[in-house]
């Protein structure tokens, strides 16, 4: 029961958020003036940041290597992209952040009495499984995760060539359907549906639930195990080479090192299977680098930075503040695959609506 | 001692003097080699009695000589690295010849799957009588599957012909490595490549599994340089292999992990399991420590590979 409760809350979720995302990107059709070319783009930008908190010497390990073990949890109500109504306000006082996260709060809790018994009874459903850090904004007061560009909004696209229109339309398609309760086949869902992966996949974004992550460390290697879907991802510090090309992942192969303080990690070798690669971006020129730095005993400051100047015209960023949960709260086992009933119920719903008569065009 | 010397005296009874010759009778030479011939063969039924322990037993019959492992800071063990078993139990935990494996008349050779030696001490899994015939039934149905009810989601085919998570011993010696983390925490994970299983070991920890999951509530301790990981609160629908060997959700499994080599960690799992087996049983075989240079554990995620198998049912038709 369990099992299918979460899948069905994902697979909402997941959808809204990729369609979302779609729906925001879309590129204009006339763009007002040319992208400019991704070489003009500082490839490091300096984006204007929160004050560090307090100088804090980080621990380390006993072999030597800044100490990150533990489990972390990344959930926020702060939006990736700054909504309009914040626009020009990157971080705000303390009575705007309040009423920032009441608003947000609002939208996202599930806990309502003003729908009607049908509406908050759907609401309702489900809302144990949800993470309560959720509505709660970061603590550094931001209206937006992404620092860079300044406007926190995901930079415009790059005109994408006919293949990959073609392939976000048939993607479109196939989300249309799902959401009318019509998909044709396993293939066509989306692969946190599928079961595939999760929010495993870099880079780490927050979700209504399973927003923990676990960091084991031996000496050479730092391994994150997100909680959705119970993966591992073994990051080798001793700076061998990556994967050679032929060689592809769904979660892509990692390799990392310190920088004082700071893990960075760079992920390549992702498979070309739709919806691997963040965004839709193009695994042909699509770079990610994630850093992992801890700023308090409590806090691991998590950023990435990921662009594809065949997908967006510069790079950006984004910064989420992972939180250590009580080590006495455990990250437990997350099937998906074993007890995905929700496929079945999926498909097997849709071909009754077909014998039916509903859903024709 | 004595009977021997008595024996060496009856090789030389007058009668069969003439044949050993009277050089070798003299009462003394009757006592030494009579003497010798006592240890020998002690040594002899000793050394026959060790070996047909050992090959009853799962424990590896060349035994390591003595091995002190490199430590981490806290003292205990240096249990990292990545690690494979060579076994072939996941066909079949008992003694199984080679076979075709399903459908030759597509797979030839590709699909043949090879001979192996139990790797069950005694050589035999103590099925209680009542329990024979579900395993038989496993077997049977091993490749059968049928996922329109929920209720009877499970009832059908070997979950690892479904890519569900194995559960332990099984992940242990399915043909894949595994990579274990141990740094300074008191957590240990234990990465497998198929289908990216992970469990985490938690250290001398109190609590009991909060629920049953599908690579159960491991909590390890140290003895001497010997890993101990106690699973409870597996999920019962995991498999031991292929041929249908199975347990309950009262399954109890106690692994050990020991150091033998820079390249070999041994392996122990006792399994109990009140509702199936009369007794516990042991498994064991030893690890092996991956070896290649830069190698390192690779994707198996093998769920789209059964999405037909499981789903094409409910596909649209054109």
């Amino acid at each position: 029961m369990r099992y299918r409760l979460r899948t069905s809350m994902v697979v909402l979720v997941m959808l809204l958020v990729a369609l979302g995302a779609v729906a925001e990107q879309a590129p204009p059709a006339k763009p007002a003036s040319p992208a400019p070319p991704a070489s003009a783009v500082p490839s490091k930008p300096a984006p204007k940041r929160p004050a560090p908190p307090k100088a804090w010497t980080p621990t380390r390990t006993p072999w030597g290597d800044p100490d990150l073990q533990g489990v972390w949890n990344d959930a926020t109500s702060t939006p990736l992209q700054r909504p309009s109504a914040r626009a020009g306000k990157d971080v705000l006082s303390d009575e705007e952040a309040n009423e920032f996260q009441q608003e947000l709060a609002f939208d996202l809790t599930r806990d309502r009495r003003d729908g009607g018994p049908e509406v908050d009874v759907n609401r309702a459903y489900n809302d144990h499984w949800m993470d309560a850090r959720r509505l709660k904004i970061t603590a550094d007061r931001r209206t937006s995760l992404i620092v860079d560009p300044a406007d926190g909004r995901i930079p415009p696209l790059v005109p994408l060539s006919p293949e990959r229109q073609k392939a976000r339309a048939a993607r479109a398609d196939a989300n249309a359907r799902f959401n009318a309760g019509m998909p044709y086949s396993p293939e066509e869902m989306s692969l946190p549906v599928r079961c595939i992966i999760r929010t495993d996949s870099p880079p780490y974004l927050p979700t209504i639930y399973n927003n923990d992550f676990q960091i084991f460390q031996s000496p050479g290697f730092v391994v994150i195990a997100p909680e959705m879907i119970h993966s591992a991802r073994i990051i080798p510090l001793d700076g061998r080479p990556h994967l050679g090309k032929n060689l592809r992942q769904w979660l892509g192969d990692t390799r990392g090192r310190f920088d004082g303080g700071t893990l960075v990690i760079e992920t390549t070798n992702f498979r070309t299977d739709d919806g691997v690669v963040f965004q839709g971006a193009n695994p042909a020129t699509y770079r990610i680098t994630e850093r992992l730095t801890r700023v308090a005993p409590d806090t691991i400051s998590y950023e990435f930075t990921v662009e594809d100047p065949t997908t967006w015209t510069r790079p950006w960023t984004a910064l989420i503040p992972w939180t250590r949960i009580d080590p006495a709260e455990q990250m437990y086992e997350y099937a998906c695959h074993e007890d995905n009933f929700d496929i079945v119920h999926l498909l097997s719903g849709a071909r009754t609506r077909e014998k039916n008569g509903e859903g024709k065009r | 001692m004595r009977d021997l010397t008595r024996r060496v005296k009856i090789l030389c009874t007058p009668a069969r003097v003439p044949r050993w010759g009277p050089r070798f009778c003299t009462p003394a030479r009757v006592r030494r080699w009579g003497a010798r011939l006592g240890v020998a063969s002690a040594i002899i039924v000793v050394g026959l009695t060790v070996a047909t322990a050992a090959g009853r037993q799962t424990s590896p019959a060349r035994p390591f000589p003595a091995y002190k492992a490199p430590r981490l800071a806290d003292g205990h063990p240096d249990l990292n690295g990545l690690w494979q078993a060579f076994v072939t139990a996941n066909i079949d935990l008992d003694d199984h010849e080679a076979q075709s494996g399903p459908h030759p008349e597509l797979l030839g050779a590709y699909g043949g799957w090879p001979a192996g030696q139990s790797i069950v001490e005694g050589g035999e899994i103590p099925y209680q009588q009542s329990a024979l015939a579900r395993r038989k039934q496993n077997l049977e149905n091993r490749m059968k599957v049928d996922v329109s009810d929920d209720k009877k989601w499970h009832d059908l085919g070997d979950p690892e012909f479904k890519c569900y998570m194995p559960g332990v011993p099984r992940a242990t010696y399915m043909p894949f490595p595994f990579q274990i983390v141990q740094g300074s925490s008191p957590y240990i994970l234990i990465a497998y490549e198929f289908t990216s299983a992970t469990r985490t070991i938690r250290m001398n920890w109190k609590g009991d599994a909060p629920t049953d999951s599908w690579m159960g509530w491991s909590r390890g301790r140290w003895d001497g340089d010997t890993l101990v990981v106690d699973v409870t609160g597996q999920r019962e629908e995991t498999w031991f292999d292929r041929a249908g060997n199975y347990h309950s959700d009262a399954l109890h499994v106690v692994e050990r992990y020991t150091p033998v080599s820079p390249y070999h960690l041994m392996y122990e799992a006792t399994i109990e399991d009140p509702k199936v087996f009369t007794r516990p049983w042991k498994i064991g075989f030893p690890l092996y420590r991956r070896m290649e240079k830069n190698v390192q554990p690779l994707e198996f995620k093998c769920v789209p590979w059964t999405e037909e198998l499981l789903f094409g049912r409910f596909r649209k038709t054109p």
